[in-house]
């Protein structure tokens, strides 16, 4: 009875242990969700949810990469410690067009399906700092648009009337999520101090329509015709008359 | 045992009479081996990184030998299955290949052999004896089978392989391979809990890594066999060096199989170096003979 007792006490002891050590785990896992902003992935890596769940932090893209663009995270770095990473600003993706990163990963936490290097979504180049961008100035700086590996699709100059001077034109550098892959050639050649340019992970870049949002004239291009009558014709109500 | 046989089994220094016995080098045999295969291993990784000889690249949750051949942690990829990811052939593959290998050199000899944590906690516990600390908490043992269903209940739960955000094993091979960060901390950690909280608690208690590795070793082929357990003479040698104990007990005084059974055994074959009545052996697990 006895040898029961302290095996059952034991047991309860053990599965004690391991329910608190889950706990604490589970607690640190809900906070760790979300990529900081300034940390990118590798080219192909599934959205960070699914990221987590399939990367095995072996480092053989870390080792496949020319450029050491890509690091390990360590403890501390604020990304789950030990997946792959990248700040645009120290090294940006060179988008080999053979891939090397994904080819190398074994899990297939970076989407072997991803054949075309111009098809990666490391995330989404957005000017933060219209205040300092040299070109919202009116000056011709250029140098995100010219250094862009897609140059002409995923960042075009926009031309507009320069109100200051009232004579010139001011070319506004402009980022087409169509076609932008986030590698950050811009943001690390960006001539300001702190660049005015940043590459944020797309869940950060990206704003998203309720799912119930409807835009009226896509759904008329849709079904071919428009689904309401073309032009309501409302009630007039005048003050009435005393 | 007589005082001078006594004074022979100094509780700090389980290998004295074997030293006596069989010389410094007999007595430590198999424990350098297992020093040698140990640095061994993260040699070939730091190869790359120190020396730019790529014989192995990345870590031992996956690896590619020679451009060729994938080797992958079973536990790992187990971990990314029970979050619901399918994992991509090369680390099924690769987790295929070391399962095979464990489950017949012994699950557990990964911790021996391979495994740099197994360096930390050693040392923990040798400084332990010299420093005649006294085991004070006891954890069960059984806690680190709980902690393996844990893991992998709350890799299904997140649907992400959450264990590997804290697994000191492989934050220290990582670490040591791609650059620590705070991951010293963890690795640290483990060593105080080792040496001042509770005696063997890591290796010995905790590690699911360790658990699964006992589970897929279950029926190793390759196992230590106390065949000459008629010359013991009760010195507790063993028992006093080996990381877990209460594997030897029903091979060396039980009258059924002298191999030792039980998954928990690492095969570090430190009993059968610290013997100096040569009572252990390496044995396949089927040999029943005793003399």
């Amino acid at each position: 009875m006895a040898a029961r007792r302290q095996i059952l006490q034991g047991m309860a002891g053990a599965a004690g242990c391991a329910a608190l050590a889950g706990l604490g785990l589970g607690l640190y896992a809900q906070q760790t969700r979300a990529l900081p902003v300034r940390a990118l992935r590798p080219p192909g890596a599934q959205p960070e949810e699914k990221f987590l769940g399939a990367c095995l932090r072996c480092g053989l893209c870390v080792r496949a990469c020319p450029y050491k663009t890509l690091r390990l995270a360590e403890l501390g770095d604020g990304v789950v410690s030990g997946t792959p990473w990248f700040t645009a600003r120290r090294i940006p993706c060179e988008m080999c067009p053979d891939i090397p990163c994904v080819k190398a990963c074994p899990s297939g936490a970076l989407e072997p399906s991803l054949q075309d290097i111009d098809r990666a979504r490391m995330g989404l180049a957005v000017i933060v700092d219209q205040e300092n961008c040299l070109n919202y100035q009116g000056l011709r700086c250029d140098v995100c648009y010219r250094v862009c590996p897609l140059i002409g699709k995923a960042i075009t100059l926009e031309l507009r009337h320069n109100e200051r001077t009232g004579k010139h034109a001011m070319f506004i550098p402009t980022v087409n999520s169509n076609h932008c892959t986030g590698c950050g050639k811009c943001e690390r050649a960006c001539v300001l101090e702190e660049a005015a340019i940043k590459v944020l992970p797309l869940k950060q870049a990206k704003g998203e329509l309720g799912r119930h949002y409807r835009l009226g004239w896509k759904e008329k291009e849709k079904a071919g015709r428009a689904l309401g009558p073309e032009a309501l014709e409302f009630p007039i109500r005048r003050p009435e008359q005393r | 045992m007589s005082r001078a046989e006594a004074a022979l089994h100094p509780p700090h220094a389980p290998a004295a009479a074997a030293v006596a016995a069989k010389g410094l080098l007999r007595a430590h045999r198999w424990l350098l081996l297992r020093r040698t295969s140990q640095f061994a291993a993260l040699a070939l990784f730091l190869a790359g990184p120190l020396a730019g000889i790529w014989i192995v690249k990345g870590n031992l949750a996956s690896s590619l030998t020679l451009e060729v051949l994938p080797l992958s942690d079973p536990y790992a990829v187990l971990q990314g299955l029970a979050a619901g990811h399918l994992m991509a052939a090369s680390a099924l593959t690769g987790a295929a290949i070391m399962a095979v290998f464990y489950a017949i050199a012994g699950g557990r000899a990964y911790c021996a052999w391979v495994c740099p944590v197994n360096v930390v906690t050693d040392t923990a516990a040798w400084l332990r004896r010299r420093l005649g600390l006294r085991p004070d908490i006891s954890l069960p043992r059984a806690t680190r089978q709980w902690l393996l269903g844990a893991t992998l209940a709350l890799a299904a739960a997140t649907g992400a392989i959450v264990w590997e955000w804290v697994n000191p094993v492989s934050m220290l091979h990582r670490g040591l391979i791609f650059g620590f960060g705070l991951a010293w901390a963890v690795v640290l950690a483990v060593f105080v809990l080792d040496l001042l909280v509770s005696a063997r608690a890591w290796c010995g208690h905790l590690c699911p890594m360790g658990a699964f590795y006992a589970l897929l070793g279950s029926g190793a082929l390759l196992r230590v066999s106390a065949r000459s357990s008629s010359r013991c003479d009760d010195c507790l040698d063993c028992y006093r060096a080996c990381p877990e104990p209460q594997v030897i007990q029903p091979a060396l005084k039980g009258l059924a199989s002298p191999v030792i059974g039980s998954a928990a055994c690492t095969n570090c074959g430190r009993c059968i170096d610290v013997c100096s009545q040569d009572v252990f052996r390496f044995a396949i697990r089927f040999d029943q003979r005793r003399d």
